[in-house]
C-alpha cells in the first residue's frame, strides 16, 4: 500500500478558520446590538468569509495525494531529471478496480515527481476523453475501438502494454449448464436461452467485448437473450449485481479475481483466442490540443513498457493468487499478444 | 444479515483504529464541504435578505427559481460544472476539474439556493417595520443587514445546516467533478460508492458511520447555538 501523506496542517488551517468564523458570527447575549463594538463581530466574519474564499481560488496545488520527494528508506533509482507537475490519466474501471494502478501510479510519481490524476471511466469514454483533449494519457483495452482514434491521429505514441483475459462468470448453479463446454458460441447461445445476463453497458472495453462475443454468436442481445440487463456501472459494481441476481455475466480475470472473495460467482468459460484482453497506453495528440501535458503523458507512456514497470505487472498479486492477473507484452505487436 | 454485523464490527474495528485512509478522507469532506457551505452563506444570505425585502419586478419569479434550486440534482450541477471546467470547456485554462475547489464550486452552486431560500423565510417572518425603525435610528445599508441577521439567526442557522447538509451528503457532483481520486478528492460518499462496488461493504459502513457522525456532530454545535441564543 502506498504511504498516506500526512495531510492535516493544511487541512486544520480551514478547520480552524472556519470555527474562528462561527464564533464570531455568533450571539452573545446581554450586548446592545447599537453599540459600536458589535461592529467587530460582523467585520471579523466578512474578513474572515473573504480570507477563506481567496485561499480556495488561490492556495496552491490542491491535491495533497502524492510527495514529489520520497523521504522512505526504500531505496529509490534515482532519475537524472524530475519532471514533475500533474498529469490527467484517462483509463479503465478494470486497472482501478483490480488495484493495479494503485501500485504502479506511485511508483511512477515516485520516480518522476509527475502527479497523477486516475480518472476510472469505460474505454469509450476514455478515447473520447481523448480525442477532445481532456485528458493527457490513456491506458485502455479496446483495439478495434481505439484504431480510429490512432487513425485521426488524436491518438499517439501507442504502445501495448498488457494483457489478460476475459471469462464468462456465473452463478454457482449453473442453469445454462455450460461450464464445462468448450464452444464459445455454443455457450453464448446456451446463456441466451437460460439467462440472465448483466451487461456493462457503458461502452466500456468489456461492454465492446460482450457485444462482440453476441456478434459472433449470431445472437441479438437487445432481444434475444433472456433478461439481460445493462448497469452503466463499472466492472465491480457489474460483478456485484450479477452476483446478487444470479446472472451471468463477462469480466476480465483480474477484477474478477480481486474480487472473487465478495462474489458468488465461478468461471463458467476461458481460454477462447478471441477473449484476449489487450491494454495499450496513448499520449494525447499534443500538437492538436495544445493543453495537453506532452512530458508527463510521454513519461507515462515510457514508465508502463519499461522493464521494472513490466516486471511489477506481471508479480501483480501472483502470490496471492497463484497465477498473474496480467501478463507484460512491452515490445510485442497486437500478432504476437498471448502467444508463446 | 450475518454481512452486515460482520461490516458493521469491521467498521468500528477502522473507526476506533483510526484508518489513516478513512482519517484523511473524512477530514477533506469536512474541509470541502464546509468552505463550500461558508460561501454558499456569504453569498446566500444576502440574497436571501434581497428576496425577503427587495421590491422589484419578478421578485416572485426569481423566489419561485430559488426555491427550485433548493431540490435541484446535484448530478445535474455537477455535469454543468464537469462541462464549464473540463480542459475543452469555456473555463479549462484554470485546470480546476478533479480538484477540490472544482468540488468546493459545484457543492457552492448545490448549497446557495439552500442557504438563500431559507434565509429569505427567515427574513421574511421579521416584522416588517423593523428595516425603516433601524435607518430611523441611524443604522447604516450594512449594519441593518447584520442586525436583522441576528434577529433572524435561528433561521438563519437552519439555512446554514440545510446548506451544509446538502453539500456532504451529495456524492453525484463530487463524483463527476471530483473524479473521486484516491488521494485528493475521494470523499465520504463516494469513497462509500468506490468501497461498495469493490464489495468492501466492512468499509463502506465505516465510511456511512463516519459521514453520518460528521454530520450529527455539525448539526448538533449549530442547534446548541441556536437554542442557546433564544
Amino acid at each position: 500500500m502506498p504511504s498516506q501523506r500526512n495531510q492535516a496542517p493544511n487541512e486544520w488551517r480551514w478547520i480552524a478558520g472556519g470555527a474562528i468564523v462561527m464564533l464570531s458570527g455568533t450571539y452573545r447575549p446581554g450586548t446592545n446590538p447599537l453599540k459600536p463594538r458589535t461592529i467587530i463581530g460582523p467585520v471579523v466574519l466578512v474578513a474572515l468569509l473573504l480570507l477563506g474564499a481567496l485561499a480556495v481560488a488561490c492556495g496552491g496545488d490542491d491535491d495533497d495525494g502524492v510527495m514529489p520527494v520520497s523521504n522512505s528508506t526504500v531505496p529509490v533509482r534515482p532519475t537524472p531529471t524530475p519532471i514533475g507537475g500533474s498529469m490527467i490519466l484517462a483509463t479503465t474501471t478494470s486497472t482501478q478496480d483490480s488495484g493495479l494502478l494503485d501500485v504502479l501510479v506511485p511508483l511512477f510519481t515516485k520516480g518522476t515527481g509527475v502527479e497523477v490524476k486516475v480518472i476510472a471511466v469505460g474505454t469509450g469514454a476514455a478515447l473520447e476523453m481523448g480525442a477532445k483533449g481532456d485528458a493527457d494519457a490513456l491506458l485502455v483495452h479496446a483495439p478495434a475501438s481505439e484504431k480510429p482514434y490512432v487513425d485521426r491521429g488524436e491518438l499517439v505514441g501507442g504502445k501495448i502494454v498488457m494483457h489478460n483475459d476475459f471469462v464468462l462468470v456465473g452463478p454457482p448453479s449453473d442453469p445454462a449448464k455450460i461450464a464445462g463446454n468448450k464452444d464459445l458460441k455454443a455457450a453464448m447461445a446456451a446463456i441466451a436461452l437460460a439467462g440472465p445476463f448483466i451487461s456493462r453497458g457503458d461502452d466500456s472495453g468489456t461492454h465492446k467485448q460482450e457485444l462482440t462475443l453476441w456478434k459472433n454468436a449470431a445472437i441479438d442481445p437487445r432481444t434475444a437473450v433472456k433478461q439481460r440487463e445493462e448497469t452503466g456501472q463499472g466492472m465491480g459494481a457489474t460483478l456485484q449485481v450479477a452476483s446478487q441476481r444470479k446472472a451471468y455475466t463477462i469480466t476480465d480475470r483480474a477484477t474478477y479475481l480481486s474480487l472473487r472473495k465478495s462474489l458468488d460467482l465461478n468461471i463458467v468459460f476461458e481460454g477462447d483466442p478471441t477473449m484476449l484482453n489487450i491494454y495499450s497506453a496513448y499520449v494525447v495528440n499534443f500538437e492538436k490540443f495544445p493543453r495537453v501535458k506532452r512530458l508527463q503523458a510521454e513519461a507515462f507512456v515510457a514508465f508502463m513498457v519499461a522493464p521494472a514497470t513490466q516486471l511489477v505487472i506481471a508479480d501483480f498479486k501472483k502470490a496471492e493468487y497463484g497465477q498473474s492477473l496480467f501478463f507484460p507484452d512491452a515490445g510485442k505487436t497486437l500478432e504476437q499478444v498471448g502467444k508463446p | 444479515m450475518e454481512a452486515l454485523w460482520d461490516g458493521l464490527r469491521e467498521a468500528l474495528r477502522l473507526i476506533a483504529h483510526g484508518d489513516a485512509t478513512l482519517r484523511a478522507v473524512a477530514l477533506r469532506t469536512l474541509v470541502v464541504s464546509g468552505v463550500a457551505t461558508l460561501i454558499a452563506a456569504f453569498v446566500g444570505i444576502p440574497v436571501g435578505y434581497w428576496l425577503a425585502r427587495g421590491r422589484f419586478r419578478g421578485r416572485t419569479l426569481v423566489l419561485g427559481l430559488v426555491n427550485t434550486g433548493m431540490g435541484m440534482p446535484p448530478v445535474v450541477v455537477g455535469l454543468v460544472v464537469w462541462l464549464m471546467l473540463v480542459r475543452s470547456g469555456p473555463f479549462g485554462d484554470f485546470e480546476l476539474v478533479y480538484t477540490k475547489r472544482g468540488m468546493v464550486i459545484a457543492q457552492v452552486i448545490i448549497a446557495t439556493p439552500l442557504v438563500a431560500g431559507f434565509a429569505a423565510a427567515a427574513f421574511q417572518s421579521l416584522p416588517s417595520e423593523l428595516p425603516d425603525l433601524l435607518a430611523t435610528l441611524g443604522a447604516s445599508k450594512f449594519r441593518t443587514l447584520w442586525l436583522l441577521g441576528r434577529e433572524a439567526r435561528i433561521g438563519l442557522l437552519v439555512a446554514f445546516m440545510a446548506g451544509f447538509g446538502g453539500a456532504i451528503s451529495e456524492v453525484g457532483a463530487s463524483m463527476v467533478v471530483g473524479g473521486n481520486l484516491q488521494n485528493s478528492t475521494r470523499v465520504l460518499t463516494t469513497a462509500i460508492v468506490t468501497e461498495t462496488s469493490r464489495g468492501k461493504n466492512d468499509v463502506a459502513i465505516a465510511y456511512g458511520i463516519v459521514l453520518l457522525a460528521i454530520a450529527f456532530a455539525v448539526n448538533l454545535i449549530f442547534t446548541t447555538l441556536q437554542q442557546r441564543s433564544r
